[in-house]
C-alpha cells in the first residue's frame, strides 16, 4: 500500500509540473496575469508531493520491504541504517528520483526566490522548469519508477548495497552532482525565458548569474567529492581515470565555468549577450546527454548501472527536444540581439573571451574522447577505446596559454589598458615565480623534470599573481581593513577559485611527478622501504562489520627510526553477494599521503601489498573546495538579493 | 583598414590559426591513442573481414574469460600469467602486480598493454569489474551465440 502512495503522489507532481508548464507560458503568452500568477502555488505543490514521495521510499527502505523490486535490489536488512538512506538513491531508479527531487526543489526556490522579476519573465522561467520536471516525471513513471513491486514472489532478503558504494563520499557525492546538473537548468530556464521575452540584457545576466554560480558550486563540490571517493574507495590511490561518466559530470561543468565568466562581462558591461545565452543552453544539454551516457548502455564503465535501451531512448528523445527546441528559438531570436559595448584589444573582455574558447576547446576535447568510441562502435567499426594519455596530453597543452592568462586577466581593466605599466608587472612577477618554484622544488625533490617545472611555475603565477593584485587593490585605501571591506564578494569569489585552480594544478602536476610505488610480497615481521619511510608487515588479523567479514592487514610506518602511524589496511568479504573489496588505509597529510592497499594471501604466511606515497595529493581536494566555496560566497552577496536596483556602473 | 577591421581581421586570423592547431594536435593525440579491442581469437587469427593482426609492440586491449587452472603466480615476487580464451585459441596474459578483487578463474576481464609475442600481451592494467554478473559487453558479444556450450579448452594440448 504504501509504495503505492508514493507512486500516486508522482502522478499528482506529474499533473501539477504539467499545469505548471502550461498556465505561465500560456499567460505570459497572452498576457493573462491571473495564469501568470498561478506558477509559484504550483511549483510550491509539487516539490512538496516529489518530496513526500521521496521519504515515502527511503520510509521503504528502512522498513525493509522486499516486496519492492528496487529496496530487494540495493538493500539488505544487515545494511546499517544511514546506508540504507543512501540505497536509496544507489540504484538507477532512486538516483532518477532523487534527481526529480532536486529539479523540483529548485523550481520551488526559484519560485519563492523571484518575487522581484517581472510577471513575464518568472513566469517563463517556471513554465520552462516545469516541462523540464514533466520530462523527467513522465520517464520515472513510465521507465524506472522505484516502486514497482515483485509479487507475489519476492525474496525474504534484499541483494544488498553495492559494497563500493558503502562509503561516506557515496552518501553526498550524488546529491551534490545532481544539485549541480540540475541547478544548470534553472541557467537554462532564465536562458530560454530571456529569449521568449526577446529581452537580452544585464539585467537577466544578474538575475542568471547568482543560480549559475550555485549549480556551479554545486557541481565543483560534486566533482570534487567523487574524485575523494574513487582515490579513497577504488584501491588504487587513482583520482581520477577520463572514465565516460566522469566525462559526463567534467563537460557541463567546463561550459558552466565559461558561462559564469562570460555571465559577468553581460552583466557589466553588456556584451557577449548572445554568446552567454548559448552557454547556458549548452551546459544544460551536456547534462542531458550526460545522463544519456551514463544511463543508457551504450557505454561500459565502472559507473554504468543497471541499463536498458528503452530508458536510452528515452532520454536521447528527451535531449533532442530540448536541444533542437532551444537552438530553434535561438536561431530565430538571436539576430536581434545587440552589444552595447566597445571595447579594446588589450582588455578585460578579450582575456575573457579567450578563457572561454580555452574552456570551449576544453570541452570539445573531451566530448570528442568520449563520445568516438561508442559512434565507432554503433557504426559497426569495431570497439576501441582512446587512452588516458590522450586526455592528459591534451589538458596539458591547453593548461600553460590557459593558466599564463589566468594570472594576468584580473589585472587587466574593462574597455582597454595602457601595456607599458602592466609589461613591467609581468615580469617583476614571472621573476618572481621563478624563483620561488626553484627553491620549492629543488628543495623538496632530487629531480625536477623540465615540464615538471614548467607545470609547477604555472601554479605559482597563478597564486603570486592573484595574490599580487589583491594587495594592489586592498592598498589603494588608507588601511588595510577599510581596502579589505570594500572588495566585493564577487572579487573574492574570484580570489578563491583561481587560488583553487592553483592548488589544483601544483597537486596534478606534483602528485602524477613524485608519485611512487611499490607492490611487495610480505612475511610478517619483514620490512619494507619506499622513501624516506619505512613499512613493517605485523601479520594480518581477522575483522568482522555489520555486514562483512574479513581480513586487515596491520602496517607499522616509521621514519626515521620513529613511528608515525598503524596502518590497517583491509579486505572485506561482503556477505551478501560476496564480494570481495579492497579496503585502503590511508595516512593523510598536507604534503603527503601513504596509501596502503592489502592484496592477495600468497604461500608461507606471506601477502601481497601495494604501497603508494603521494605528495601533495590532497591539494587536490583543498582546491576544490576553495573553488565550490567560489561559487557559494556569491550568493551572500546583497547586490543579487532583494528588488533589484540600477545595475551599478563598473569604473572604466 | 580602419580600427575596427584591422581588429576583425586580427580575430579571425586567430580564430583559423588557432583552431587549425588544435585540430591537427588532437588529431595527433588521437592516432596515438587509440587503442584497438581484440578477443582472444581475433588477436591469433586476425580481426574483421581482412584478418588483420596486430603488430608485435602494438598498444591494444584484449578481453576475454581467464582460463580456469592457467593462472600462474610467481613465488617471490607479483609477477603473475594467466590465459584468456573466447571461442577459439588462447592468449597468455603477463602481469605484474595485484589482481583487482574480483578477478578469478572463470570470469570475464577486459586487460589492457602491449603485444609481446603473437600470443602474448603483457599488461599494464587488468580490469575485473565489480560486480558478479558482469560480463565486459565486448566479451558478451564475443560469446553470443555459444551461450550453451562449454568453451573448448585443454590446457595440455595448447593451441
Amino acid at each position: 500500500m504504501i509504495p503505492e502512495i508514493g507512486y500516486f503522489a508522482l502522478v499528482l507532481a506529474m499533473s501539477l509540473s504539467l499545469l505548471l508548464c502550461i498556465f505561465p507560458l500560456w499567460g505570459a503568452y497572452t498576457g493573462n496575469l491571473r495564469l501568470m500568477k498561478a506558477a509559484p502555488s504550483l511549483a510550491i505543490g509539487q516539490c512538496i508531493l516529489v518530496v513526500f514521495s521521496f521519504l515515502v521510499l527511503i520510509y521503504i527502505t528502512l522498513m525493509d520491504d522486499f516486496t519492492v523490486a528496487y529496496v530487494a535490489h540495493h538493500s539488505s536488512s544487515s545494511l546499517p541504517w544511514y546506508y540504507k538512506i543512501t540505497s536509496t538513491w544507489g540504484g538507477h531508479e532512486g538516483a532518477i528520483l532523487l534527481w526529480l527531487v532536486m529539479q523540483s526543489v529548485w523550481t520551488m526556490l526559484v519560485a519563492v526566490m523571484s518575487k522581484s522579476l517581472p510577471w513575464v519573465l518568472r513566469a517563463r522561467v517556471l513554465g520552462v522548469l516545469g516541462f523540464l520536471g514533466v520530462g523527467f516525471m513522465l520517464y520515472t513513471l513510465w521507465m524506472s519508477s522505484p516502486f514497482e513491486r515483485l509479487l507475489p514472489y519476492f525474496p525474504v532478503e534484499g541483494r544488498d548495497l553495492n559494497p563500493l558504494l558503502q562509503d561516506p563520499g557515496m552518501i553526498i557525492h550524488p546529491p551534490l552532482l545532481y544539485m549541480g546538473y540540475v541547478g544548470l537548468s534553472v541557467s537554462f530556464s532564465f536562458a530560454i525565458a530571456a529569449l521568449l521575452t526577446g529581452k537580452l540584457d544585464n539585467t537577466w545576466a544578474k538575475w542568471s548569474r547568482p543560480w549559475t554560480m550555485a549549480a556551479w558550486g554545486f557541481l565543483t563540490l560534486g566533482i570534487t567529492i567523487g574524485s575523494w571517493w574513487a582515490y579513497s574507495e577504488l584501491g588504487w590511490g587513482g583520482w581520477w581515470f577520463w572514465d565516460p561518466v566522469e566525462n559526463a559530470s567534467l563537460m557541463p561543468w567546463l561550459v558552466a565555468t565559461a558561462l559564469l565568466h562570460s555571465l559577468s562581462v553581460t552583466e557589466k558591461r553588456g556584451v557577449f549577450k548572445s554568446w552567454t545565452v548559448l552557454l547556458a543552453i549548452t551546459a544544460f544539454s551536456l547534462c542531458l546527454l550526460g545522463t544519456f551516457i551514463v544511463r543508457s548502455g551504450i557505454i561500459v564503465s565502472v559507473h554504468a548501472f543497471a541499463t536498458d535501451p528503452d530508458r536510452g531512448l528515452f532520454i536521447l528523445s528527451f535531449l533532442a527536444v530540448v536541444v533542437g527546441g532551444s537552438l530553434a528559438l535561438y536561431a530565430t531570436r538571436v539576430s536581434q540581439v545587440y552589444s552595447e559595448g566597445r571595447y579594446q584589444f588589450i582588455s578585460r573582455e578579450v582575456t575573457l573571451w579567450v578563457n572561454n574558447i580555452f574552456l570551449v576547446v576544453a570541452t570539445l576535447i573531451v566530448l570528442l574522447g568520449t563520445l568516438l568510441p561508442m559512434i565507432h562502435k554503433e557504426l559497426g567499426l569495431g570497439s576501441i577505446s582512446i587512452g588516458v594519455p590522450f586526455f592528459n596530453q591534451m589538458f596539458a597543452i591547453l593548461t600553460v596559454p590557459f593558466a599564463i592568462l589566468l594570472g594576468i586577466a584580473p589585472m587587466l581593466r574593462w574597455k582597454q589598458n595602457k601595456m607599458p605599466p602592466l609589461v613591467k608587472k609581468w615580469v617583476v612577477l614571472l621573476f618572481a615565480t621563478l624563483v620561488i618554484t626553484t627553491a620549492w622544488l629543488f628543495s623538496s625533490f632530487e629531480v625536477v623534470a623540465p615540464l615538471t617545472f614548467v607545470a609547477t611555475a604555472l601554479a605559482v603565477w597563478i597564486f603570486i599573481a592573484t595574490a599580487t593584485d589583491l594587495f594592489s587593490k586592498v592598498s589603494v585605501h588608507s588601511s588595510l581593513t577599510v581596502g579589505l571591506k570594500k572588495l566585493g564578494l564577487s572579487y573574492w569569489a574570484m580570489v578563491l577559485g583561481h587560488v583553487g585552480i592553483a592548488f589544483v594544478i601544483a597537486s596534478v602536476t606534483l602528485t602524477s611527478a613524485y608519485s611512487v610505488e611499490r607492490s611487495v610480497s610480505m612475511k610478517p615481521g619483514e620490512t619494507a622501504m619506499l622513501n624516506e619511510y619505512e613499512y613493517r608487515f605485523d601479520g594480518v588479523k581477522e575483522i568482522r562489520g555489520p555486514n562483512y567479514g574479513g581480513h586487515a592487514g596491520v602496517v607499522t610506518v616509521f621514519k626515521d627510526g620513529e613511528k608515525v602511524t598503524k596502518l590497517y589496511a583491509e579486505k572485506r568479504r561482503y556477505d551478501i553477494g560476496m564480494q570481495f573489496m579492497t579496503e585502503a588505509a590511508i595516512d593523510d597529510g598536507f604534503f603527503r599521503d601513504l596509501y596502503l592497499a592489502l592484496g592477495e594471501p600468497l604461500s608461507a604466511g606471506a601477502w601481497s601489498l601495494r604501497i603508494y606515497h603521494k605528495p601533495y595529493v590532497r591539494w587536490m581536494w583543498l582546491g576544490g573546495l576553495l573553488i565550490s566555496f567560489a561559487g557559494f560566497i556569491v550568493l551572500a552577496d546583497k547586490r543579487y538579493r532583494g528588488r533589484v536596483k540600477k545595475p551599478q556602473q563598473q569604473e572604466a | 583598414m580602419n580600427p575596427r577591421r584591422k581588429k576583425r581581421l586580427f580575430a579571425v586570423v586567430a580564430a583559423v590559426f588557432g583552431i587549425g592547431a588544435s585540430v591537427g594536435l588532437t588529431l595527433y593525440a588521437l592516432q596515438e591513442n587509440i587503442n584497438l579491442f581484440y578477443t582472444p581469437s581475433e588477436l591469433v587469427e586476425g580481426k574483421g573481414e581482412l584478418k588483420e593482426k596486430p603488430q608485435i609492440g602494438q598498444k591494444l586491449r584484449i578481453g576475454g574469460m581467464v582460463v580456469p587452472g592457467s593462472v600462474e603466480r610467481d613465488e617471490s615476487s607479483l609477477d603473475v600469467s594467466f590465459k584468456l580464451i573466447d571461442t577459439g585459441p588462447m592468449v597468455t596474459i603477463r602481469y605484474r602486480g595485484i589482481l583487482p578483487d574480483l578477478f578469478r578463474e572463470g570470469q570475464g576481464i577486459v586487460a589492457q598493454g602491449t603485444l609481446v609475442e603473437t600470443n602474448v600481451v603483457e599488461a599494464f592494467e587488468v580490469l575485473a569489474k565489480h560486480d558478479e554478473e558482469y560480463m565486459p559487453s565486448e566479451v558478451a558479444e564475443a560469446v553470443k551465440g555459444i551461450k550453451h556450450e562449454k568453451p573448448k579448452y585443454n590446457l595440455n594440448s595448447e593451441n
